[in-house]
């Protein structure tokens, strides 16, 4: 009876572990807003309460990435997801890259045209507000998901990281348009 | 319906022709072309490998000079001064790719004359780095 008993218990077991496995594969979309695995806390997607409408776009990084855009705009930083800002931030931004954040980084007018189409097609799709920031870092998205609630203070101080718009210092996979909650590394 | 002769004919026109379509992409040209070229516009002195040197380390009235990014050795990876974004060296004795394609090369020496200069560099300014860069080893 004792053996018989143990038996049950096991497949009783074992059927629970796979019920939660399989939970947590089927919610591992790859919009992961704040689901931080299975007993996280998990983010409200349509929370139209952001300042201004700044929500990023549901897809981050198209699946057709223009192989110009990841040459170029990777040159000294992550070539940023177009879905983080929306079209006209990413308009504004080709049209003065000669002053790019205190650098030079224009482009001849057929690279840029080719890079502003690709930019702007694949811009932000939920951002409703008139905003058109040109630092990702400062939309109410990016300081939502980046709030104190979410990261130690300190870690803006450790000179590993040195900067927000370093995506790639915690997000392991950010050059790839990955931003997968279980891909975060916060550097000690 | 086509002759053996006229296959011959046809496959030559086409191999000639998908040569010559290929043929402008497949250019690329030498430091020492960049070198002849530089020297074409500068209508001066000689280049001055030694000049080339203090040029890349001196900062011209702002916050960088050409070695804030490339390091002082152009012969190691260097690191861009704002996102520490690895840069692969400058000296060609240690990276094949510098100066071969025309486009990129005008393109960094106008983004990062504005930087560091203000304005665009010189040919002779270009000449004297260049030469000073392919002395490094």
């Amino acid at each position: 009876m004792k053996i018989i008993d143990f038996k049950i218990l096991f497949v009783i077991v074992l059927t629970l572990l796979a019920m939660v496995v399989t939970m947590s594969i089927a919610r591992a979309d790859d919009d992961n807003e704040g689901y931080g695995g299975w007993f996280g806390e998990r983010h409200s997607e349509s929370r139209d309460s952001e300042r201004g409408g700044e929500k990023r776009g549901k897809s981050k990084m198209p699946a057709q990435v223009n192989a110009k855009f990841k040459k170029e705009c990777s040159a000294c930083h992550i070539a940023y997801p177009p879905g983080l800002l929306p079209a006209e931030s990413w308009r504004k931004m080709m049209a003065g890259l000669d002053q790019h954040f205190g650098s030079d980084a224009s482009l001849d007018a057929q690279d840029s045209k080719e890079i502003t189409d690709f930019l702007v097609a694949n811009a932000s799709n939920r951002w409703s507000g008139a905003s058109a920031p040109l630092r990702i870092s400062e939309t109410s998205w990016f300081l939502r998901e980046h709030d104190g609630h979410e990261i130690n203070p300190d870690v803006w101080k450790n000179p590993k990281v040195k900067s927000p718009s370093n995506c790639g210092a915690c997000h392991t996979k950010a050059d790839q348009g990955d931003f997968k909650e279980r891909n975060i590394r916060i550097p000690k | 319906m086509f002759s053996k002769a006229h296959i011959a004919v046809m496959t030559i026109i086409t191999f000639v022709g998908v040569v010559g379509f290929l043929a402008p992409s497949a250019h690329a040209e030498t430091p020492k072309d960049f070198l002849n070229s530089f020297q074409k516009e500068a209508s001066g002195q000689p280049f001055s490998a030694a000049r080339g040197e203090t040029f890349f380390k001196t900062k011209h009235g702002s916050d960088w000079s050409c070695a804030s990014c490339h390091t002082d050795n152009p012969a190691i990876s260097g690191k861009h001064a704002k996102s520490d974004k690895l840069i692969q060296p400058m000296a060609p004795a240690a990276n094949a790719e510098r100066f071969t394609d025309p486009k990129k090369v005008e393109k960094w020496f106008k983004r990062n004359c504005n930087d560091v200069l203000d304005r665009v560099c010189t040919p002779q300014e270009k000449g004297d780095v260049l030469a000073y860069l392919m002395t490094v080893k």
